[in-house]
């Protein structure tokens, strides 16, 4: 941990962070450019994108659809991830292992794969698509990582904990609010952070299900045909990774605390990013 | 310890128990009374299903088998939350989210109680484990020592009937340890409760109890008082579990209604005030400590038994030395201890010397 690594590694790593994120910094630059066209040099410091943004009022649209999409998965994933990471944690039963790597494939399928699924099935199933069929999509994608977050919550939780709790006399249900809620509490706010992020960003899934309700994304992508709206699409895109960003920062933090609560310092340290 | 004072009332019923987790039998027909107010303790190696047996009591698994009752009534169909019991767990379980005095008040909450009786009797539990004015600090800032106090303080508001305590001491350090050993005792006797110990340090063990249940693979081996156990165990497998033991081969030569003659192996006959277990020609083993065999340094020196030997090994301890001796004419070895008292000379290794012994110190004891 004390070594420094050679020089090599560390120019690579230098060129590797300026290759990532490169790109992400243009968005800032040229969204405070006055100057309709995407090209350098710039030409002056402006908020007139921002204000443009303000007066669209198919982006509010999109704002709103995005926002409850975002908001419901958030819920949705992280709620079938408390049921299944209290299982996976405190039960045992045949199978578990299986059922619980089944749950988590969605984290590696490509998300082309599960759109054009999933529209195959809705359709089938005679569901017209709307803001709720990419609920659905976002859940399936979203919940892996609900459970990954709330497992190490629950499984950081010493056992011995809720046993004192029923010792003292408190019944299941009085423990689960006295002991269990009070110290996975972190993790769910941790897990609703990034489902909600997640959602919020999700590009693939939502242009297959959408319909008519237009996902932020999805109004980006319809915009890139018109040159003359890019800079406005640039300050939407500054503002999304600022929120992205403030979120990931937020579900970290509370990640790590509760790890910390639950009286485990040094795995606190690992990030599931 | 005020033995007089003890009703021979047993708290605690144990009726032929047993529990399987799949193909492993961690208990295995445990049958025990445990009476109000002794201190009890379970002694055994690790794995031989202590644990398994205190949560038998405590609530949190039900045998497979059998019954446990508590003041006279039928543990069966009765929760942790409602038995008169309180557990001190081995990793303390202190709520990390709580303070200290929030922690010792937990299972106040539940009997709504006005909050100034709440404070009265957290501060009077902080008070009787020596943690007085600790009640504001955060849970996680505890040493050891005092996580371990706050968890006792937790269980002793309960008032319980019965204090289970599963290896209070074996995270705290050597000295930490040993004044713990004489606080919880006091303490038992300030508070009257029954305490039941788990641990597997036979000296613990021995320096707390009233009573000590010896467990090996499941079953209880022997149940007797701390001296009873060193004095008297009964096989080979407690015998060297509790202490140190020499054991060596004997042949029944005589046996009548009074007495049993023995032919000990290099030692020679001796014939002991016992009623007849054994037979005639039964071959069996004796055990004898290594306090109770004796150095003689001087020629002069006389005891009731006196072999010749040889030293093979030294060990010195400061205040004791160990001698590990050869006995004559035999490839029998026997560990002798003596107290390093003034001018008493330190034996080296192929000395040859004399050792004493007294019949009344042979234990006779059964094969495992
Ligand atoms: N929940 C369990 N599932 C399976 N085996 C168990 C369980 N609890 C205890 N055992 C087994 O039962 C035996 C006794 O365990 P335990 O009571 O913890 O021993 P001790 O406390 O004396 O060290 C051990 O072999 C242990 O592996
Ligand atoms: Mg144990």
């Amino acid at each position: 941990m004390s070594a420094k690594p050679p020089r090599s590694l560390f120019t690579y790593a230098v060129i590797y962070l300026i290759f990532l994120y490169a790109p992400v910094l243009l968005l800032p630059l040229f969204a405070f450019n006055d100057s309709a066209i995407i090209a350098l040099p710039l030409s002056g410091f402006t908020f007139h994108w921002f204000g443009l943004l303000w007066e669209t009022k198919a982006l509010h649209e999109a704002l709103y659809n995005s926002l409850l999409i975002a908001v419901v998965t958030a819920i949705g994933s992280t709620t079938l991830g408390i049921f299944a990471a209290r299982a996976a944690a405190r039960y045992e039963f045949p199978g578990k292992r299986g059922i619980v790597g089944f749950i988590m494939v969605p984290l590696v399928l490509p998300e082309i794969i599960v759109g054009v699924a999933l529209i195959v099935v809705l359709i089938q199933l005679g569901l017209s698509l709307s803001a709720w069929t990419v609920i659905i999509g976002h859940v399936l994608i979203c919940t892996p990582f609900a459970i990954a977050i709330l497992q190490s919550a629950f499984n950081n939780m010493d056992r011995s904990l809720e046993e004192a709790s029923m010792d003292l006399g408190e019944n299941k249900i009085g423990t689960f609010f006295r002991v269990i809620l009070p110290l996975v509490t972190p993790g769910i706010i941790s897990s609703l952070l990034i489902s909600f992020t997640i959602s919020l960003d999700e590009f693939i899934i939502a242009f297959f299900l959408t319909g008519t309700d237009a996902t932020l994304p999805v109004y980006i992508w319809s915009q890139l045909r018109f040159p003359a709206r890019l800079p406005a699409i640039m300050a939407l895109g500054f503002l999304m990774v600022l929120l992205s960003f403030i979120l990931l920062l937020a579900a970290e933090y509370f990640r790590r605390r509760a790890n910390r609560i639950a009286g485990n310092p040094q795995s606190s340290d690992e990030s599931i990013f | 310890m005020a033995r007089d004072q003890k009703t021979e009332e047993p708290i605690i019923v144990i009726n032929d128990i047993e529990k399987h987790f799949g193909s492993v039998t961690a208990l295995d027909g445990i049958s025990l009374e445990i009476r109000a107010g002794e201190f009890f303790s379970l002694l055994g190696p690790s794995g031989c299903g202590k644990t398994t047996l205190l949560r038998m009591i405590s609530g949190f698994d039900n045998p497979s088998v059998g019954t446990v009752f508590i003041g006279g009534t039928d543990m069966t169909d009765v929760p942790p939350n409602e038995r008169p019991t309180n557990m001190v767990f081995q990793s303390y379980a202190i709520f990390p989210h709580l303070n200290v005095a929030e922690n010792v008040g937990y299972g106040l909450k539940k009997q709504k109680l006005p909050k100034e009786e709440v404070d009265l009797r957290v501060n009077e539990a902080l008070a009787l484990v020596d943690l007085e004015g600790y009640g504001q600090r955060e849970s996680h800032a505890l040493s050891g020592g005092q996580r371990q106090r706050v968890a006792l303080a937790r269980a002793l508001i309960m008032k319980p009937q019965v204090l289970l305590l599963d290896e209070p001491l074996s995270a705290l350090d050597k000295k930490l340890r040993d004044a713990m050993q004489s606080e919880l005792c006091k303490l038992q006797r300030t508070v009257g409760i029954t305490f039941v110990l788990v641990t597997h340090d036979q000296e613990e063990a021995l320096i707390m109890s009233d009573r000590i249940a010896v467990m090996f693979d499941g079953k209880i081996a022997q149940l007797d008082s701390p001296e009873g156990l060193y004095r008297r165990p009964t096989s080979q497998r407690v015998a060297s579990f509790i202490g140190v033991m020499n054991f060596i081969p004997a042949t029944v030569t005589a046996s009548t209604a009074q007495t049993l003659s023995l032919d000990i192996d290099a030692l020679g006959k001796i014939e002991l005030p016992q009623s007849a277990a054994h037979r005639t020609g039964d071959k069996i083993t004796i055990g004898i400590r290594p306090e109770m065999l004796t150095v003689l340094y001087d020629k002069t020196d006389k005891a009731d038994h006196v072999f010749n030997a040889i030293i093979e090994d030294t060990a010195y301890y400061g205040d004791m030395t160990y001698y590990d001796v050869r006995l004559e004419n035999s490839d029998i070895t026997a560990t002798v201890s003596m107290r390093n008292t003034a001018g008493r000379p330190i034996l080296d290794q192929g000395d040859a010397t004399r050792v004493g012994w007294g019949a009344e110190s042979i234990t006779i004891l059964a094969e495992d």
